[in-house]
């Protein structure tokens, strides 16, 4: 076994790093978010001049390898800083699933194109009755004259405003929880019937609704064999989930650095409140977390990386969002009633890093459900 | 980064599994598994097969009969035993006293105790704690007056886990009164047979008395028992506890336990027409139990391995004392929970050799509520989990 990070991913981590803590301070992420794409172009280009696009493929693919430790070094950067460009729904979640499915001539067109930062994507599979199972899919897909006609809504489709291409996920045939019959498709934003309904998450990512009015695309538009990709999908969303471990164990460092440095601090009954045990020991508590957290991110993103049999691969990434879910809750709240009244405030970083959180507790699944789904795998083998 | 073993280690841990599998006796395994306590001669007995292997103590160096493994080679030593069931040292001697005596002792002090330690000769125990002095372990009493060449030792020691077995302690004494209470304490090593020391067992919640009080009255211990130098105790204890912390986690233990909690969970009702284990609700908690124990494995591998790259176990061990303990705690507490009724017969004796009553409780149950009880110290002691924090939060979070 072996804990160290190779030399490759120690500079990225510190390239990583300079970045987000030079050009990523909080009034820069403000005038980000409230801008019209929600993202910065700049940045985007420079993060494809520095390779960074590059970093959730295979070399096959032109990519810089496709680990997830190399994967989760950058995440949690991103994380301490609430970066709020579509790395993860363009790159690690539709670039990742396009590799995955796509044909070698689609890839060809594509990849390139996406890793040199002139292409965004977005990844459209929840549904409103959907939550986090990935085969629970009604938007149906029906062959008709040599094409395909989509039908259906999807939602929580994030980077759906900025991308020029969707991946959406649709059923040919079984029913509606069914992993048989499972397709994906890719769609332009901008083909007829397609109707995205733009906004923000709490977290400043832009998402949208989409809703597919009979959208006609050919059949070359369907990725993957037709009906039977539910394990490539599943196993591109295991990666993007250790993905959001480690975006979430940067934000909660943040959350856990910046409370212990307010306690020291602000001064209540004229001594520092950081001297107070009733504080202390909930901020040990916070620490605890953080380390659980980070270590179990760790395990996720070095089981992803090995050998091992997909099955326990996927219990690893249950394991750690179930329990990531669980830290994000703790360190969250009490960071939030830690800082008191001001926690509360817009003004202070803590409630956006509050909101970030929050968002990465959800999406792809919380601690409830992944435990579930842990539960499912450890109960089968 | 990556997950597996190489395949040196992979070779290691197949010759550790043969080794228990071929050595640990059989009738202790089958005496570990119903949870019959091994006797202090089976203990000493198992501990010297693991001598004669040369495995007796991983974590002394070579220069004293340790075995130079590497950090994921004890991890991996320390797990196999515990997932055989193979009792650890008892850790007063082998985990406590030695590394002391090799860090602060004399010469002639490290021959004289080391090889009886290590060939299991001698039986130690702590003598830390008193009757009042529990958390603040400083403020402790027990007084060490110089006589000639020998100290008069008068006072109480309690908790002292086998001290009706042992034959030699190490203690805490004070020997000066005059200044801080951290800088007049003392490290003196006392003979347990010698005139004036006497013990009195203390039954604990579980109806068992692992823990026993010590009183000494006069006892003539000579100067040449002292470790270091006169006064300077408070150091080199603190030294001692961060040793005792690093194998705080229960990994072993813990593992070995759950999967014994997943087996029996399938085999019991739930009185609702289907296993336990397809219970949802007790499925869920045994997942996140499962969960937890993973967050802490990687937790200590990662300390491990901030050790093997020349670290020394700083307080983030302190992390580990309090997530080890706790979650052995919740373990103890989904047995309890699983045994429903069958976790209430109160019968201590039924743990000691030669019990002749029948057990109650189905298999896998038996006694578990009492486990219960009994783990109730593991977030007391070693310092208290409290401690753990008001340390995590000094050396760490700076407060």
């Amino acid at each position: 076994m072996d804990f160290s990070y190779s030399e490759e991913q120690q500079m990225l981590k510190e390239s990583v790093g300079r970045f987000v803590r030079q050009q990523y301070d909080f009034d820069t992420r403000n005038r980000i978010a409230a801008s019209e794409t929600g993202y910065s172009e700049e940045n985007w280009k420079l993060f494809a001049e520095l390779g960074w696009l590059t970093v959730p493929f295979g070399e096959e693919d032109g990519g810089f390898g496709g680990s997830a430790v190399d994967l989760m070094v950058m995440m949690e950067e991103f994380g301490k800083a609430m970066l709020l460009e579509p790395f993860l729904p363009s790159v690690v979640l539709a670039g990742r699933l396009l590799a995955a499915l796509g044909d070698a001539r689609r890839k060809a067109e594509l990849l390139p194109a996406l890793m040199a930062g002139n292409l965004q994507l977005a990844c459209a599979w929840a549904e409103s009755g959907s939550r986090y199972n990935l085969a629970n899919v009604r938007l149906s897909a029906r062959g008709e004259g040599g094409n395909v006609i989509l039908s259906g809504v999807k939602v929580n489709v994030l980077n759906g405003p900025n991308a020029d291409k969707l991946l959406v996920t649709a059923r040919e045939s079984g029913a509606v929880t069914g992993r048989e019959g499972l397709s994906v498709f890719l769609v332009d934003r901008d083909a007829p019937g397609v109707d995205v309904r733009a906004y923000a998450n709490m977290d400043a990512c832009r998402a949208a609704k989409i809703s597919f009015n009979e959208v006609t695309v050919p059949e070359s538009a369907r990725l993957g064999k037709p009906g039977g990709v539910y394990d490539a999908l599943e196993r591109v969303f295991d990666h993007a989930t250790a993905a959001v471990c480690a975006q979430a164990v940067g934000a909660l460092d943040s959350l856990l650095r910046k409370t212990v440095e307010y306690s020291k601090t602000r001064k209540q009954f004229g001594v520092h409140i950081g001297s107070f045990q009733a504080l202390q020991h909930r901020m040990a508590d916070m620490f605890i977390e953080c380390q659980l957290a980070r270590s179990i991110t760790v395990m996720a993103a070095m089981q992803l990386d090995s050998e091992a049999p997909w099955q326990s691969r996927s219990a690893a990434v249950s394991a750690a969002k179930s329990r990531l879910g669980r830290a994000i809750r703790r360190v969250g709240q009490e960071a939030v009633q830690i800082h008191g009244g001001i926690g509360m405030t817009d003004e202070l970083d803590v409630s956006h890093l509050f909101r970030q959180v929050t968002g990465l507790e959800l999406l792809f699944g919380d601690a409830d459900y992944h435990t579930a789904r842990f539960a499912r795998l450890q109960n089968a083998g | 980064m990556n997950a597996d073993f190489s395949p040196e280690d992979a070779a290691f841990r197949d010759e550790v599994r043969e080794f228990l599998q071929n050595e640990f006796p059989a009738a202790y395994r089958d005496k570990v598994d119903a949870g019959i306590r091994l006797s202090k001669d089976e203990i000493v007995h198992w501990q010297k097969i693991l001598h004669e292997k040369g495995w007796a103590a991983p974590n002394w160096p070579v220069e004293h009969g340790g075995t130079g493994w590497s950090p994921t080679q004890k991890h991996i030593f320390a797990m196999e035993m515990g997932l055989t069931g193979a009792p650890e040292p008892v850790p007063f001697g082998m985990k406590m006293v030695a590394p002391v005596l090799m860090a602060y002792g004399s010469g002639e002090q490290q021959q004289r105790f080391l090889p009886d330690i290590l060939q299991s000769n001698v039986w130690w125990c702590q003598g830390y704690s008193e009757p009042n002095s529990g958390s603040d372990l400083a403020s402790l009493k027990t007084s060490a007056v110089r006589d000639g060449d020998h100290y008069i030792v008068n006072g109480a020691k309690t908790w002292n886990t086998y001290g009706q077995y042992a034959d030699w302690i190490f203690c805490l004494v004070r020997t000066d009164t005059t200044v801080k209470k951290q800088e007049g304490i003392s490290f003196l090593l006392i003979d347990m047979h010698s005139p004036g020391v006497s013990h009195k067992p203390i039954v604990l919640l579980d109806g068992h008395s692992e823990v026993n009080e010590i009183f000494f009255d006069e006892v003539r211990v000579p100067v040449e028992n002292l470790i270091g130098e006169e006064n300077k105790g408070w150091t080199y204890a603190k030294v001692l506890l961060t040793h005792e912390r690093t194998n705080i986690a229960l990994v072993p233990r813990s593992t070995r336990r759950l999967r014994a909690l997943r087996r029996a969970a399938a085999s019991l009702d739930d009185g609702q027409g289907g296993s336990m284990l397809e219970n949802p609700v007790f499925s869920h908690r045994l997942a996140e139990l499962e969960i937890e124990l993973k967050a802490l494995e990687y937790a200590e591998l990662r300390t491990l391995a901030s050790l093997s790259v020349g670290k020394s176990p700083g307080p983030e061990s302190s992390i580990l004392k309090i997530v080890g303990t706790e979650l052995a705690q919740r373990i103890d507490e989904m047995f309890l929970e699983l045994g429903a009724y069958h976790s209430l017969p109160y019968l201590p004796e039924q743990f000691d050799e030669g019990f002749q009553g029948t057990n109650l409780e189905p298999g896998g149950l038996a006694g578990q509520g009492l486990v219960y009880l009994n783990d109730r110290k593991l977030s007391i002691f070693g310092g208290s989990n409290e401690v753990q924090r008001n340390i995590i939060c000094k050396a760490v979070l700076g407060l």
